[in-house]
C-alpha cells in the first residue's frame, strides 16, 4: 500500500511539470497560427513566393 | 525616328498574359479619404508572376506621396494609400501604361461572407489539430501504460484529456452542430447530422468513463474525427469560394466610371452605377462602354471583340446602339444612355452567369452519392449492435458504449477526405502544366464530358488578323482588271513597307498585324486618319493612302474570306493586301486527339460566316455555327443540354461568359477575358494541346476518387464487424482512423506520381 502510494506520487510529481509544459508549447504554437490567419500571412501564397527573390530593395551598407 | 514593335515591355515579362489595351476610366470617385490620408482599392488584370509584382509596385511607390502600394498577386487586389493631392487617376494610368488592365474594386457583402467562413474553418482546423496532438500525447502513455498504470494516473490523464476536449469540440465543432440543428429544425437531415451525433455520443460516453473510473476514453479517437473532417471542409470552401469569383470580378468591371457631359457642356466622371438612362455620355478613344449607349455624336471605329466575338472593328456613327463591354478605338464618341448600368448587356451576362452557377452547383457530386449510401448503414448497424447486445444480456452502459464505438470507427474521415484530398492533387498537378483550376468538382464534370464547343476568336485562333497574301492590280490593264499580278520580291517590300510608315499612326488592328509584318521602320509624318475610309499621308512627294478598296478609288472587288487592305503610292499599281485570321500553333493536332478520345466537335462563333466557314474547312469540322450573339450561344447549349450531352465549352470572350457558366463543364484560354475565366472551371496557358491533357488528367482523379470511396467502404466492410462485436477499443479506433484516412490520401497522391 505504501509502496504504490509512492510510486503514484513520484509519476504525478513527473508529469505535474510535463503536461504543463507540452500544453504550454503547444499553445504557443496555436497562438502563432492564430495570429498568422488573422494577421493575414495566408491571403497572398503567390505573391509572397516571388517577393523574396527580389532584391532592389537591398541598399549597401552605409560607410 | 524608329518606331519598334508596340508590345515591347508591356504586360507580364513572362509572357503569362497578353498585355492590356484597356484605358481606366476616372478612378477619382472610389478612393475613401479620411483628413489628408487616401485610400484606393484597385483589381489590377494580367498580373501573374514576380516581375509584374516589382514592375507596378514600385512604379506606383515612385508617386509622389505614397505610403504604401500592395498587390496581392493571388487575387489581382491591390491597395494604395496616400497623402496629399495625388490624382487616383495617376495611379490608374501608371499602372494601365505598363500594360495592365485596372479598375477599382469594392468588395461585395457575400464575397466577404463566404471568405470569413473560409477563415473560420481554417482557425477551427488549427485548433482541432492542436487539441488532437496533445490529447494522443496522453492517449499514447495510457495505451503504453495499459496493464501497469495505476487507476488514478489513468483518471489523471483522461480528466486532462476531457478538459483539453471539451473547449476544442464545442468551439470547433460547431460548424457541424450549428448546420445539424438547423436542418434537424426544418425535420431533414444531412451529413452533419450523424457527425454531431457522433462527436456529442463519443465525448459524453467518454466523459462517463473517466467519472467512473473506466478504461476507455475516447477523447482521442473524438477530436481526431473533427480535426480530419474540418480538413475536407476547409479545402472544399476553398475550391468554392474561388469559384464563385466570377461574380464579383465581373462587378469589379463595372466599377468604372463614366464622363457625363451636362447641360452646360461640363464633362464630369461619375461612376458607372449612378448613370440613368437619358445622360449624355462621352466616350474617349480607348474607354470601355459600361452602359448600353445610343451614339449621338462622332464617327469612330469600335471594337466588339467581346460582345459579339467578331474580331474586326466595326464602323459606327450617329444613331447606331453601342452595347457595354464595346471598346472605342480612334475618334470621340458622345451618346444617350439606354438605361441604367444594372440594365446593360454586361449586367445582362453577369445574370446568365448566376443562373449557369446554380445549375452547375445542383450537381450531384460522387461525395454526396457516397455518403446517402453511407448514413443509413452505419446507423442501422449501430443501432442494431446496441438492440442485440441489450437483448443477449448485456448492460445498457455497454450496449451503448458499443454503439457509440461503432458511429466512431466507422467514421467519415476517409469520406471526407476521399473527393478532396485527389481534387487538391490533382489541381497542383495541372498547375505544373500551367492550368488553374478553379472549382474542385470540376474535374468530376470534366471527366464526364462527350461533345466540346469551341468559340472561334482567340481560342480557336489568335484572335488578331495576320498578313496572309499581297496581290496587286495593273492600271496598264484596264480590261482585265479582275487577274491580280503576282508581284516581284523588291516591289513587294518597298509596298510593305511605304503602307506600313501609314499604318504605324494608326491603332486598328489591320494596320498592326501589317506593321508586324512589315517590322520596325520609320512613320510617315502628318498621316491623317479618316474613321472608316483610311489613311493618308505624303511619303516622299508622293500621295499615299492605305484603307478601303472605295478610299483608294477601286470599284472592283476581290473575292477572299478574311478583311482586306488597299494601298496605292502615287500612280502606282494598286495592292491589296489580305489577312487571314491565324490559328493556334497547335489547333489541328489538339483537334485530332479530341476526336480521337471519342468526343464530337461543334464551332460556335459570333463572327461571320465566311470567317467561320474557313476556320471549320482548315481544321476539318462540319459542325459550325456563325454569327451568335451572347443569348444565342446560350439557347445552343440549352438544346445540347436537352440533348442529354455533357458539353465542354472552350471560350475567351465576354460573349462565351453565359455559355461557358451554363456547360456541363468549361475551359478559358490564359488571354481571356477574366470574365470568362472565372466562369470557367479551369483556365489554360498552354495552347490547345492542354484541353486534352485536363480531360485526360480528370478522367483518371475520377477513378482515383471512385477508389478511394471504395476503400473506404472496404475499410468499414472489416471495422464494423469488429466494432458490433465489441472488439474495438480506443487504441484500435484511432489506428484505424487514421490509417484509413492516410490510405485514402496516399492514394490520391499516385495522382502526382503518374505520369
Amino acid at each position: 500500500m505504501r509502496y504504490a502510494f509512492a510510486q503514484r506520487a513520484e509519476i504525478l510529481e513527473i508529469i505535474a511539470y510535463l503536461i504543463p509544459i507540452a500544453l504550454f508549447l503547444g499553445v504557443v504554437g496555436l497562438v502563432a497560427f492564430l495570429w498568422s490567419v488573422r494577421s493575414g500571412q495566408f491571403d497572398d501564397l503567390d505573391g509572397a513566393a516571388w517577393r523574396i527573390l527580389d532584391d532592389d530593395d537591398d541598399r549597401p551598407k552605409p560607410d | 525616328m524608329t518606331v519598334t514593335s508596340p508590345d515591347i515591355d508591356l504586360g507580364c515579362p513572362s509572357g503569362l498574359a497578353p498585355p492590356s489595351e484597356d484605358s481606366t476610366g476616372a478612378l477619382d470617385a472610389f478612393v475613401k479619404r479620411q483628413g489628408t490620408e487616401a485610400t484606393l482599392q484597385l483589381l489590377v488584370r494580367g498580373a501573374k508572376c514576380g516581375g509584374c509584382l516589382s514592375k507596378i509596385e514600385k512604379a506606383v511607390s515612385a508617386l509622389p506621396g505614397v505610403a504604401t502600394a500592395r498587390l496581392n498577386l493571388s487575387n489581382g487586389k491591390m491597395r494604395v494609400d496616400w497623402t496629399g493631392s495625388l490624382n487616383a487617376d495617376t495611379i490608374g494610368a501608371t499602372i494601365s501604361d505598363l500594360g495592365y488592365g485596372v479598375s477599382a474594386f469594392s468588395e461585395d457583402e457575400s464575397a466577404q461572407t463566404e471568405k470569413k467562413r473560409e477563415r473560420d474553418l481554417l482557425l477551427s482546423m488549427g485548433v482541432a489539430g492542436f487539441g488532437m496532438a496533445n490529447i494522443m500525447l496522453l492517449s499514447v502513455s495510457v495505451w503504453g501504460g495499459h496493464g501497469e498504470m495505476g487507476d488514478a494516473t489513468r483518471q489523471v490523464l483522461h480528466g486532462i484529456s476531457g478538459l483539453i476536449a471539451l473547449p476544442v469540440v464545442a468551439w470547433s465543432g460547431r460548424h457541424f452542430f450549428a448546420s445539424a440543428f438547423s436542418v434537424l429544425r426544418h425535420g431533414r437531415a444531412n451529413m452533419d447530422v450523424p457527425i454531431s451525433l457522433a462527436l456529442i455520443l463519443a465525448f459524453s460516453v467518454s466523459v462517463w468513463e473517466t467519472i467512473h473510473h473506466g478504461p476507455h476514453a475516447y477523447f482521442d479517437a473524438c477530436v481526431m474525427l473533427l480535426f480530419f473532417l474540418l480538413i475536407g471542409r476547409f479545402l472544399d470552401a476553398r475550391l468554392q469560394r474561388q469559384a464563385h469569383a466570377a461574380a464579383h470580378e465581373l462587378a469589379a468591371l463595372q466599377n468604372a466610371s463614366v464622363s457625363i457631359v451636362d447641360r452646360n457642356g461640363t464633362v464630369r466622371a461619375v461612376p458607372a452605377t449612378n448613370v440613368s438612362a437619358g445622360d449624355h455620355i462621352l466616350l474617349s478613344p480607348g474607354e470601355r462602354a459600361v452602359v448600353d449607349l445610343r451614339i449621338a455624336m462622332g464617327i469612330s471605329e469600335i471594337d466588339e471583340s467581346l460582345v459579339t466575338g467578331e474580331s474586326l472593328p466595326r464602323q459606327t456613327g450617329p444613331g447606331e446602339t453601342l452595347f457595354a463591354g464595346a471598346v472605342n478605338l480612334s475618334h470621340p464618341l458622345q451618346g444617350v444612355a439606354l438605361g441604367p448600368a444594372e440594365d446593360s448587356l454586361l449586367s445582362e451576362i453577369g445574370r446568365m452567369l448566376e443562373a449557369g452557377e446554380q445549375r452547375r452547383s445542383a450537381y450531384r457530386k460522387i461525395a454526396d452519392r457516397a455518403v446517402s449510401l453511407y448514413v443509413p448503414f452505419v446507423h442501422t448497424a449501430a443501432a442494431l449492435a446496441a438492440l442485440s447486445w441489450w437483448v443477449a444480456g448485456a448492460g445498457m452502459a455497454q450496449a451503448i458504449m458499443i454503439a457509440v464505438t461503432t458511429l466512431i470507427v466507422t467514421c467519415p474521415c476517409a469520406l471526407a477526405l476521399a473527393a478532396p484530398v485527389a481534387q487538391v492533387v490533382a489541381a497542383g498537378r495541372l498547375f505544373k502544366q500551367g492550368v488553374y483550376l478553379r472549382s474542385g468538382d470540376a474535374l468530376e464534370r470534366l471527366a464526364e464530358v462527350d461533345y466540346v464547343v469551341f468559340d472561334k476568336t482567340g481560342t480557336l485562333s489568335f484572335g488578331t488578323p495576320e498578313l496572309a497574301t499581297m496581290v496587286a492590280l495593273s492600271r496598264s490593264h484596264p480590261d482585265t482588271p479582275q487577274v491580280p499580278l503576282v508581284i516581284g520580291v523588291d516591289t513587294r517590300d518597298q509596298r510593305l513597307s511605304q503602307a506600313a510608315m501609314l499604318a504605324r499612326s494608326s491603332r486598328h488592328p489591320l494596320s498592326r498585324a501589317l506593321v508586324n509584318a512589315a517590322g520596325p521602320g520609320p512613320f510617315a509624318e502628318g498621316t491623317i486618319e479618316v474613321p472608316g475610309c483610311g489613311l493618308e499621308a505624303d511619303i516622299e512627294g508622293e500621295r499615299c493612302r492605305l484603307g478601303s478598296a472605295e478610299w483608294v478609288g477601286i470599284d472592283t472587288k476581290i473575292e477572299a474570306a478574311g478583311p482586306q487592305l488597299w494601298f496605292v503610292a502615287g500612280d502606282s499599281d494598286p495592292v491589296c493586301f489580305q489577312f487571314a485570321d491565324r490559328l493556334q500553333d497547335d489547333a489541328v493536332e489538339a483537334l485530332n486527339a479530341l476526336k480521337a478520345r471519342g468526343l464530337e466537335i461543334e464551332i460556335l462563333s459570333g463572327d461571320h460566316s465566311a470567317a467561320v466557314a474557313d476556320m471549320a474547312n482548315r481544321l476539318g469540322i462540319d459542325r459550325w455555327q456563325s454569327g451568335a450573339k451572347p443569348h444565342d450561344k446560350v439557347a445552343r447549349l440549352e438544346t445540347l443540354r436537352a440533348d442529354g450531352r455533357k458539353v465542354l465549352m472552350v471560350g475567351d470572350g465576354l460573349n462565351d461568359a453565359g455559355a461557358l457558366a451554363l456547360a456541363h463543364a468549361a475551359l478559358a484560354p490564359g488571354g481571356a477575358m477574366d470574365v470568362s475565366q472565372s466562369a470557367s472551371d479551369a483556365v489554360y496557358s498552354g495552347g490547345l494541346s492542354s484541353v486534352e491533357l485536363i480531360i485526360a488528367l480528370a478522367q483518371s482523379t475520377r477513378g482515383v476518387m471512385r477508389q478511394n470511396f471504395g476503400l473506404a467502404a472496404v475499410y468499414n466492410l472489416f471495422a464494423v464487424p469488429i466494432a458490433v462485436a465489441g472488439l474495438v477499443t480506443p487504441l484500435i479506433a484511432a489506428i484505424a482512423m487514421s490509417a484509413s484516412s492516410l490510405i485514402v490520401t496516399v492514394n490520391a497522391l499516385r495522382i502526382r506520381a503518374k505520369g
